[in-house]
């Protein structure tokens, strides 16, 4: 095995040299591993600061329009809201392969949610029985109530009260936080089904003096609540990506190969079983329009644009910031062009061709039909569409497994393996 | 040795009329002649320790995952998928670690858990795809461990469960298993409490164990007192890898094993688990603790539902396990959609999962050539532990799924139930195992339980905490066995389970 290997490298040598004397002589200077994760590390970092930054201006529109509510403040709130996730899902390249972002992200971006347990639903709903006490078991209009078959004291709508809610019903449950439950308060159910139109709550829901919906004050508390705690959320993973945080110091102090390996991770992760499958095939299978992201804004394409936009991001080390600056470094790609030039170079263009892909989804969206209607049953122009950002992302992730091979990184160790011809061999 | 050779062919032919009387199919008749002759050679037991044997490394076949070990070792895809089976499981992975929510939401494909509950996901229990654990303290939640109920069976019950037709007799209000958890406004069925005693074994050479001994109690019973009866039996979420290799694995090579009176005088009595599949017919139960599900898809939709509450077209109950006895749990609002499928988990979506629970890859076996693993494999050939952890097998050619078949599988197990003690005991019979009876587990990958999820618990109460505490709770059958670890030197146990470790 250990001869076979050698070959190889003896091989690649060769091209090596070739390719060397074919290019111009001056090449740049090695890409340094390390130097490839402080640029990854400080993409991170600008990104949750912008996700804080633009969460904070959240909160001051929430602020507004609990101050004076009117279809304008609360058109306010909403375009802070789909401002704040324009950076956020940038950041979600870092999930999938950093253990601190897994064990947080659930807090902030948990998916489904339990909307019934926050406010009021539409009691048309499913098959059962309008006069079903059952639907108005929410915190919002319940001072009180049992969630998880446990007594919840819900007198006072806080930060810590929301966080409780979050360990309630077990391991990976998220039931009642973070930006899905701050949407569900500002749009409301979208009950359009695959047809046109998001969710349409109006501006009275917080108005406790021309109260609709009920429980206005409680409404505006919860939403308050949420927001804090989402800041709260974003501020711990600015630490964690700072100076000296966990997250960075875990990439940029774990050795070349597990760092090279948890980026990688991160973006084969996010493109194939993440974004290519769960969030999007499923849906398209289904046909189902809440298997959407941001089910209540119809926010669905600019959230799944932004996470390719976020792979982009790592692979090239560079982030326009929300302020149009640019935060920059030695990337990845330049790391695997020394390695292998056609494995990078193939990157390169199908990460191109992803975004292409994506951008169409996202101007068919603004322009044609929202990404719920896409993917409805019998839509055969919108479902390619769909289709082709999927087939994109698969096609992609072909080849991020190509650099991870050119890295050397799939295999687990093979020494000590020399009492065997091929100890990897099967039996057929 | 004339007098043995007709023995011999009795106990075969006895083993191919129960597979008859059964339904099954009493010999390999996916094979030819030679390949009958090959897989016979390559399934044999090792007889030399001085190296590992051809093959040994991949225990999973060509399935076998050989990706770096890391919390991730048990939830790679089988690794002979072709991609278009790469994207199911990665759909299906989606599936299984969606947290499911109660109805009514938005999320029209995505409600309907409950109304009584355990997890609300699959993950939730099969941590990582790995083992659960039992609650650290008295106020932590069960999740990734469930207790199940039931109460002594009518005649008419005990007719039906020895004819496959049912498990056990449920309890009438609690159902079949105790639900700690409930939707907003339900109360949820109770709590598990489990206390631990402290048995000291000695070992030869001075050393010895501390056992922990569990003792399981109720308490706050949500729903009424339970039943006086009551029989009780704590599980933790076994792992998920390699259970479409064993559902690949002929009834002939399991039915080899079957020796009910222990007519060839081991000490080892294996029974097959006969049981019914969802379309009534006979079939060998692999899965679960007592081996009652005979097939992953069956075993995924008892999950859905009993777990989790929620329907497939395997268990179309959208109430989940609420019974009769709990009325307004039954008139909950449910998630099924007429648009979706008429329940809960669609089919498309049940086979999703069970693909994916078919192909979590085992991973490859790490310094299986090492001298103290070698070692320790040759202490558990002779210590007599392959009688029931029976090391090989080559997959049916006719397996369902192309990448199962004709795999040469490592699982060490004959998936019989074996009768293992009153330390183990539950005494609460299930399908076809009584209460004193459990069914062989595979060992493949335990020696990765602890990368994977650091609280995984053994054995089926997750009572022991290392794998030597596992091997020193065995008793009944494999108490000889079990002396036999006991007896030996520090040394040779430790090399033990130097190769368990390896697996």
């Amino acid at each position: 095995m250990r001869l076979h290997l050698f070959r190889s490298s003896l091989l690649a040598g060769a091209v090596a040299s070739l390719a060397v004397s074919g290019a111009a002589s001056g090449a740049a200077a090695a890409v340094s591993a390390d130097a490839v994760f402080g640029t990854y590390a400080d993409v991170a970092l600008a990104g949750y600061e912008d996700s804080l930054k633009t969460a904070r201006a959240l909160r001051e529109a929430v602020d507004a329009l609990a101050a004076a509510p009117s279809p304008e403040t609360l058109a306010a709130a909403r375009k802070a809201w789909l401002a704040a996730r324009v950076p956020y899902q940038q950041t979600e390249a870092y999930r999938f392969g950093n253990a601190l972002v897994d064990d947080w992200e659930g807090k902030v971006n948990a998916w489904p949610l339990d909307e019934g347990l926050i406010d009021y639903v539409d009691a048309s709903y499913g098959t059962e029985s309008d006069e079903n006490d059952y639907y108005v078991v929410n915190v919002i209009a319940n001072p009180t109530l049992t969630v998880g078959g446990e007594a919840i004291d819900a007198t006072e709508i806080t930060p810590e009260l929301l966080a409780s809610l979050h360990e309630i019903g077990g391991v990976e449950a998220n039931v009642a936080t973070g930006y899905h439950a701050v949407e569900f308060l500002l749009w409301g159910q979208d009950l359009n089904g695959t047809g046109p139109g998001a969710g349409s709550r109006p501006h009275t829901d917080f108005d406790a003096a021309n109260c609709t919906g009920g429980n206005c004050d409680r409404r505006v508390a919860y939403l308050k609540a949420a927001a804090d705690l989402l800041i709260a959320d974003l501020e711990e993973m600015v630490g964690a990506w700072g100076k000296d945080g966990e997250a960075r110091k875990t990439v940029t102090e774990g050795g070349e190969e597990a760092g090279l390996a948890t980026i990688l991770t991160g973006l084969g992760s996010l493109s194939y079983g993440e974004l290519a499958g769960e969030r999007m095939k499923l849906g398209l299978l289904l046909n189902d329009p809440e298997e959407e992201h941001d089910c209540f804004s119809d926010n669905t394409h600019n959230s799944h644009y932004y996470d390719v936009v976020g792979i982009a991001n790592v692979w090239r080390g560079a982030y326009a910031r929300v302020d149009g600056s640019k935060v920059e470094g030695p990337s990845l790609a330049a790391l695997v062009r020394e390695k292998d030039e056609a494995a990078a170079a193939e990157l390169d263009g199908k990460i191109e061709a992803t975004l292409a892909a994506f951008a169409a989804l996202k101007q068919r969206a603004e322009t044609v039909e929202a990404y719920d209607q896409m993917i409805g049953e019998g839509n055969a122009e919108g479902n390619a569409v769909v289709q082709a950002a999927i087939d994109a992302l698969v096609s992609q992730t072909r080849s991020i497994e190509r650099v991870i091979a050119a890295l050397d990184l799939s295999g687990i160790e093979l020494e000590g393996s020399d009492s065997l011809d091929n100890p990897d061999a099967v039996f057929e | 040795m004339r007098a043995l050779v007709p023995l011999a062919v009795i106990v075969v032919a006895l083993a191919l009329g129960e597979a008859w009387a059964q339904g099954g199919v009493g010999f390999r008749d996916d094979l030819s002649g030679e390949d009958r002759e090959r897989v016979a050679e390559v399934v044999a037991p090792a007889t030399r320790f001085d190296r590992p044997e051809n093959f040994e490394r991949r225990q999973g076949g060509a399935a076998t995952s050989t990706r770096r070990v890391n919390a991730n070792a048990f939830s790679h895809p089988s690794e002979n998928l072709e991609f278009e089976g790469r994207q199911r499981f990665l759909v299906g992975n989606g599936l299984f670690r969606k947290d499911w929510v109660s109805s009514p939401s938005s999320t029209l494909a995505s409600d309907g858990l409950g109304p009584l509950f355990n997890a609300r996901s699959c993950q939730g229990c099969h941590i990582k795809d790995g083992r659960g654990h039992a609650p650290a303290g008295h106020d932590d939640n069960a999740v990734s461990m469930l207790v199940r109920l039931s109460v002594p069976p009518t005649p008419e019950q005990e007719a039906r469960i020895a004819d496959g037709w049912l498990a056990a007799a449920p309890d009438p209000v609690y159902g079949n298993q105790l639900q700690d958890m409930a939707v907003a406004g339900q109360p949820a069925e109770g709590r598990v409490r489990i206390d631990y005693e402290d048995v000291e074994i000695a070992l030869s050479g001075g050393e010895s164990v501390t056992l922990r001994k569990p003792a399981v109690s109720l308490l706050e019973p949500g729903y009424g007192p339970f039943h006086p009866e009551l029989m009780t039996s704590a599980r933790i979420a076994p792992p998920m890898i390699g259970l479409g290799l064993v559902e690949a694995i002929h009834d002939a090579d399991i039915l080899a094993r079957h020796d009910p009176d222990d007519a060839d005088g081991d000490g080892i009595s294996g029974r097959a688990a006969w049981t019914r599949d969802h379309d009534g017919n006979r079939r060998i139960g692999r899965f679960g603790w007592k081996a009652v599900e005979p097939t992953v898809k069956q075993q995924s939709a008892h999950a859905f539902l009993g777990d989790m509450g929620l329907s497939t077209p395997l268990a179309p109950w959208h109430w989940g396990e609420c019974t009769e006895a709990q009325a307004a749990c039954r008139d909950l609002p449910h998630g099924a959609q007429a648009h979706l499928g008429p329940e809960e988990v669609p089919g498309d979506l049940l086979d999703l999962v069970a693909f994916y629970s078919q192909n979590l890859a085992v991973p490859a076996r790490r310094k299986e050539d090492g001298a103290e693993v070698l070692a320790g494999k040759k202490a558990f050939y002779e210590a007599g532990c392959i009688a029931c952890h029976a090391p090989k097998y080559v997959t049916s050619r006719a397996a369902a799924e192309p990448a199962h078949r004709f795999q040469l599988i490592w699982p060490y197990s004959d998936f019989l139930l074996h009768d293992m003690g009153e330390g183990l005991a539950d005494h609460r019979g299930e399908g076809a195992a009584d209460g004193n009876e459990w069914r062989t587990p595979p060992l493949w990958g335990i020696g990765l339980s602890r990368t994977v999820h650091r609280e995984a618990g053994f054995l089926h109460d997750g009572r022991a905490r290392t794998l030597l505490e596992a091997v020193l709770w065995h008793g009944g059958e494999a108490e000889a066995a079990k002396q036999r670890v006991v007896g030996m030197e520090p040394a040779e146990r430790a090399a033990l389970v130097r190769f368990l470790e390896s697996l």
